[in-house]
């Protein structure tokens, strides 16, 4: 499967990655022969096997229903590079 | 030309549990920002999501009240996209395994019938925080206190015909959660919020049209306003000859508009994949039914039953089970005074008047159950009258706005001095009394005809309870003197 120079862009996009333009080709045949390897799996018949969501074959355990968390936002927001009032501060979002 | 309306409700409902769906903060509204958001919800590295137990049952509870499938085995995954108020960079939900299927509610409409509406699925997933824009030197502040909150997703079939059938839905499914106990319902906190999936077609036609999305519409009132707003902006682009974006929009209750919430449309790529960090949840059947046995009375079957067993009409016991608080308020009265009319004609006249009149919730109601239904069992057993029980009706309200206690349902009507003569010695001295002083009435009485002896009677009726001040019981009254005039005839 070949991913032209769009659909790296919007890849890119997506997971907020700046990459420059004169690496896309680079980045759209490596991505496309890694889809390639993938692709390879269709090949396997998995008539009447069940999809998979873990390798393993555990199950989800729960907690209780209990509050075991305190305020710790002083220390949580240390490493914030911006804050005003108790809230993280980031870029205006409005859309 | 005739279009038809098609309208899918998707409803988050955040459960009541009280820690978070994946971690051990609290859940508590009106915290201080950022104070109740753990590691795992601010989603730093090497971190890892545990599954709250109680916002599994909730889940399942949901569930079995609204008779669908449950998933036995259900899978978490990843929602992905950039926003601040959600850390993670991907939201917790379920997509092609949620724990609840298809299942059905039926809604109650304004002409007094019902309509069953299918649901398509209910999933859990977490909630984001939140995004305050006011000015922080031009950025955004973010409050992820919400963070990690349980959610159930609530997704109707596209089966809803018009606004008022949205509302009557949304208004069931509140009544349904609040009822389980496994949501606050409190609207205006965000508690419950509505997503309403709106298109037209051409009656007839089977193909859906385009719809729209409005996002987050938090009242019932908002709903049918933004619902119909929504249909008529549809209709005229379509009749205009022109077509409909698939968006999602905002409703604006001042402008009483929508309006498209994206600068640029960018199609949607969520990107789902199986959460790697959570295992696929496995419930039995034994694990199903024990939930199914903690179901309690859900509305419809309290309705039923108060119309069945205690006489109600199909309005009063639809009016008196809609909510949780008022259904419970009106059987702790009804319990208290063992008359459910009685309490029925109290609860939804004199209370909800006053409540409405006064803006007060029946959860803030300055009368306790148990002090209306002890009022009301004194109009039984002839203590006040209908009249005097209005006079302590006020008196209760006026004592229950304050901090006092105050006084009890008996007292209150001694110190009123509301409490009828009941006592036939009593009422008898006054009759004769009344009888000896109007001679001339009385020889009227006697000499008219007996059909119309009735309507005399009221001369007399009135004349003893002006003697016993008001005080006297007039069933007793009406007796007594029936019998003494008839005796002289």
């Amino acid at each position: 499967m070949a991913l032209d120079r769009s659909d790296v862009k919007s890849i890119a996009d997506l997971a907020r990655l700046a990459i420059s333009d004169e690496n896309i080709d680079k980045y759209s045949t490596e991505l496309s022969s890694i889809l390639d390897l993938v692709e390879q799996m269709n090949a396997v018949n998995t008539d009447g096997v069940q999809p998979l969501a873990h390798p393993t074959d555990a199950v989800q355990r729960l907690r209780a229903d209990v509050v075991t968390e305190s305020n710790n936002r002083e220390k949580y927001m240390a490493n914030a590079p911006a804050q005003e009032e108790g809230l993280f501060l980031v870029p205006k979002v409005v859309e | 030309m005739e279009w038809e309306v098609v309208i899918g409700l998707e409803i988050h409902a955040q459960l009541a549990t009280k820690s978070k769906i994946f971690s051990g903060s609290s859940t508590a509204f009106g915290a201080d920002a950022n104070t109740q958001a753990s590691l795992v919800d601010l989603g730093l590295p090497g971190v890892l999501p545990v599954f709250n137990e109680e916002a599994l049952a909730m889940a399942v509870k949901f569930g079995t009240a609204i008779d669908a499938e449950i998933g036995k085995v259900s899978v978490f995954d990843r929602k992905n996209y950039f926003y601040p108020d959600s850390p993670k960079g991907y939201q917790t939900t379920q997509l092609h395994h949620p724990i609840v299927g298809m299942g059905h509610i039926d809604i109650d409409l304004e002409d007094g019938t019902s309509r069953r509406i299918n649901v398509t699925r209910a999933h859990l997933e977490e909630d984001a925080g939140k995004s305050l824009h006011e000015d922080f030197s031009g950025m955004s502040g973010i409050d992820l206190n919400r963070a990690g909150t349980p959610l159930i997703e609530i997704v109707s079939e596209p089966e809803i015909r018009n606004a008022k059938e949205a509302v009557a839905y949304f208004k069931k499914m509140h009544s349904i959660v609040t009822y389980l106990g496994i949501c606050d319902g409190n609207l205006s906190q965000g508690s419950m919020r509505c997503d309403c999936n709106v298109s037209l077609r051409p009656k007839g036609q089977e193909e859906f049209g385009t719809r729209t999305e409005i996002k987050n519409v938090n009242s019932f009132r908002f709903v049918e306003q933004a619902i119909n707003v929504e249909i008529e902006r549809q209709r005229d682009i379509l009749e205009d000859g022109g077509s409909i974006t698939q968006e999602t929009r905002l409703f604006d209750a001042n402008k009483m508009e929508t309006r498209s919430m994206r600068s640029k449309e960018v199609a949607n790529d969520y990107r789902y994949f199986p959460c790697p960090d959570l295992l696929p949840v496995v419930i039995d059947d034994d694990y199903i039914e024990a939930i199914r046995k903690t179901l309690p009375e859900l509305p419809d079957q309290k309705k039923q039953r108060l119309m069945d067993e205690q006489g109600l009409s199909e309005y009063d016991a639809g009016v008196l089970t809609a909510s949780r608080e008022l259904a419970a308020y009106f059987e702790d009265v009804a319990v208290k005074c063992s008359d459910y009319k009685l309490a029925a004609n109290w609860v939804m006249g004199e209370l909800s008047a006053a409540l409405n009149k006064n803006e007060v919730e029946i959860a803030d109601s300055p009368i306790s159950a148990d002090n209306l239904g002890s009022m009301i069992a004194r109009i039984k057993d002839d203590t006040i009258s209908g009249k005097g029980a209005k006079s302590v009706f006020q008196a209760l309200w006026e004592q229950g706005k304050g901090d006092q206690k105050g006084d009890n349902v008996d007292a209150l009507i001694e110190s009123l001095g509301l409490k009828q003569v009941s006592d036939s010695g009593a009422i008898e001295g006054i009759v004769d009394d009344v009888l000896a002083n109007n001679d001339g009435q009385v020889q009227n009485y006697i000499n008219a005809e007996p059909e119309k002896r009735g309507k005399m009677i009221g001369f007399f009726v009135g004349q003893v309870m002006k003697a016993s001040k008001g005080s006297a019981n007039p069933g007793m009254v009406n007796k007594v003197l029936k019998e003494k005039l008839d005796a002289k005839c």
